[in-house]
């Protein structure tokens, strides 16, 4: 291997030879190279934060029909380092009365939720910061550190505002929870193992072309993980004042920031890695940098779509929402998780086509025919008539 | 002293310690916040027994529903009990000799037994074999009974509290 | 290599057994009590588990219970927030010795 093809790698063995070079116990040297590594990867997290914002603000600007940031630098792409300038210098503003230790764990816990699912993700055919065998499982176990993080913002900042808010924000955090984990359960079934780099090394057909359903259910529970728009009521300023972030000031709020824009970039890796196929394309085993490329194309692709989205939809109400989860999510993720299971039993192993064909036919039909069920149920509501010439009101 | 020694005293003596904070501390979102800490320090216990499905499952469902829900209910029920009066009642006496009483009797108890103190473990490094768990789960002479006995509790449960919280609507017949 | 003994899991279960079993007998909060609860099926699984590390690692029983353990915490955690829940909307109380209706 040399630097070209494979540079983490390259650099890795020649660190490793240099701290063996001065003498360094073996379990020492091991713990030492995890450590740079971690940190490495973390400082990449966060820094690559910076240019996220960039994209957004330019994306939503020109989605917007008006030029964006474009003042601080060319195409304004300083604007996220005057942001941060700014959210540096701010003070700290403590309000009266809060609970020390929720308050200030709240930010950190929120960034370092969404850090650690880093951690397990494979960038590379050689590349990866460790390999659980249950590293989906601990994808979901670091979701549920989030979710702490936002009641301990939103018990500590001594605020109803910010309690009614964060009581909001879990109710849809834990109910979206419930058909992304088993819809995460189709690919641990095509690629028999939880671990991320078993899922990727096993999609010589991508997760998405095989299930597709189990895909978008997938990739709607991520944006609500996410509180992104459609689904980010519970820090509309419209809605609840911005909700859990209300009593935070200065960095405490760059924390909250970082890590809402970090989780969408990490939402799509997730996704490029579980159903995209990850790092995998042609020639990417032999020459392990085209590996960052391809996955560094695909999660972008996503990204795109994400943005898209928010960009474009108005966000839910929270009836619309919680329906939208237990009325058709998860009987959805149910039926597609079982016959899922059936059809991979079924289906004779070793015939590619076969196989892709009878998945996609399942996949169309259950679409076809929740879409069918859904229209019939919806047009036997009645449709309140609030002004004499009919007006389109929101139905569900 | 060997390093996982010094791991596990670490680990234990935090998780006892707010275990004890748990049942002793006067504000209630506190005491949650203790169990919260004694939850985690419990998953890495597990982890420390190389058994690392459970070490996840312990955060997701413990950590990520169970206390959760406990939090939930702290919030809710806030008011109700004033804070300054005793959190104790009027047995706790008592109960402080049972359990004292519990413990040095177990402990006493479990010391005539030669292989109390071995070191040695049966687990292998890997930890555990998930596809054989899979397998005894659904395995007419393993368990799959206790597995649909607890399919059936689960679902109980659900229909439980689902009608407990929608009564106050008009109920559910 | 091991070096931590099993009796440490053991003792340690035993203790946090014994606090849970304090939190459940001796406060006034409902909640604590459910708190305690907790504790007490925390301790038992750190048992089971020890056991199942230093003894019986190829017998699938001991996870196998753990796993019930865990669903019936689960279960019996949630119905019994639910309940607390709606004793206190009709009594307004969630001091234990106050709902004394059914007493003798």
């Amino acid at each position: 291997m040399s630097f070209i093809t494979d540079p983490v790698a390259f650099l890795a063995n020649w660190l490793q030879g240099l701290l063996a070079g001065w003498g360094l116990s073996a379990e020492w040297l091991n713990f030492l190279m995890l450590l740079i590594g971690a940190v490495v990867l973390a400082l990449l997290a966060l820094f690559w934060t910076i240019f996220l914002i960039w994209v957004e603000r330019k994306g939503i600007g020109r989605f917007q029909e008006r030029p964006g940031p474009n003042r601080v630098g060319p195409f304004g792409l300083f604007q996220p380092f005057a942001d941060m300038l700014k959210i540096f210098t701010k003070e700290l503003i403590t309000p009266k009365g809060v609970d020390w230790v929720p308050y200030n764990l709240a930010p950190v816990l929120i960034v370092a939720s969404t850090i650690m699912i880093w951690a397990v993700l494979p960038f590379n055919s050689t590349t990866s910061g460790t390999n659980i065998s249950i590293g989906i499982l601990f994808v979901v176990a670091i979701g549920s550190l989030g979710e702490m993080g936002v009641i301990f913002g939103g018990w500590g900042s001594n605020n109803k505002y910010a309690l009614l808010g964060s009581f909001r924000v879990l109710a849809q955090l834990i109910s979206y929870e419930v058909p992304m984990v088993l819809v995460l359960l189709i690919p641990v079934m095509l690629s028999g193992s939880m671990a991320l780099n078993e899922v990727v090394n096993s999609q010589h057909i991508w997760n998405i072309v095989l299930a597709p359903v189990a895909g978008l259910i997938y990739f709607i529970c991520l944006m609500a993980e996410n509180s992104r728009a459609p689904f980010d009521l519970a820090e509309a300023d419209s809605e609840i004042v911005a909700g859990v972030n209300i009593e935070y000031s200065g960095l405490k709020f760059g924390f909250f920031y970082v890590g809402d824009f970090l989780h969408a970039f990490t939402m799509a890796l997730l996704f490029a890695t579980v159903f995209l196929g990850g790092w995998r394309g042609p020639y990417a085993e032999q020459y392990p940098i085209l590996g960052f490329v391809y996955y560094f194309l695909k999660t972008w692709v996503v990204y795109f779509v994400n943005l898209w989205m928010r960009f474009s939809l108005p966000r839910f109400r929270i009836d619309q929402m919680m329906a939208f989860n237990w009325k058709i999510l998860t009987p959805m993720a149910l039926v597609i998780l079982m016959t899922t299971a059936l059809l991979d039993k079924l289906l004779p192993a070793g015939q590619p086509i076969l196989r892709v064909g009878g998945f996609l036919v399942l996949n169309v039909i259950l679409l076809v025919g929740i879409s069918l069920l859904l229209s019939k149920l919806l047009s036997r509501r009645p449709r309140p008539v609030v002004a004499p010439t009919p007006r389109p009101v929101a139905r569900r | 002293m060997t390093p996982m020694q010094i791991v596990f005293l670490l680990v234990a003596s935090v998780t006892l310690a707010s275990a004890v904070m748990v049942v002793s501390t006067r504000r209630m979102f506190h005491a949650a916040l203790w169990l919260i800490l004694t939850l985690l320090g419990v998953a890495i216990l597990f982890a420390l027994l190389e058994s690392r499905f459970f070490t996840i499952v312990q955060v997701v469902v413990y950590v990520g529903a169970i206390a959760i829900l406990v939090l939930f209910a702290v919030m809710l029920t806030r008011h109700v009990m004033s804070e300054d009066q005793p959190q104790l009642n009027r047995s706790w006496w008592i109960a402080s000799l049972a359990t004292i009483g519990l413990f040095t009797g177990m402990v006493l108890v479990m010391r005539t037994w030669p292989i109390f103190t071995t070191t040695q473990r049966a687990v292998g490094p890997g930890g555990e074999d998930l596809q054989k768990l899979g397998f005894a789960f659904v395995d007419p002479s393993g368990f799959m009974i206790p597995f649909e006995i607890v399919s059936v509790l689960l679902l109980a449960a659900l229909i439980g509290a689902v009608f407990i919280a929608a009564e106050r609507k008009g109920g559910k017949g | 290599m091991n070096s931590i003994p099993m009796s440490w899991y053991l003792v340690f279960s035993i203790g946090l057994f014994c606090i849970g079993l304090f939190g459940v007998l001796a406060r006034k909060n409902a909640v604590a009590i459910i708190m305690g609860l907790e504790l007490m099926l925390n301790a038992v699984n750190v048992n089971l588990l020890a056991f199942w590390s230093y003894l019986y690692a190829d017998g699938m029983s001991g996870l196998v219970f753990v796993t019930i353990v865990f669903a019936v915490a689960a279960a019996e955690s949630a119905v019994g927030l639910a309940l607390i829940i709606s004793a206190y909307r009709r009594r307004n109380t969630v001091i234990a010795e106050d709902m004394n209706v059914l007493k003798g």
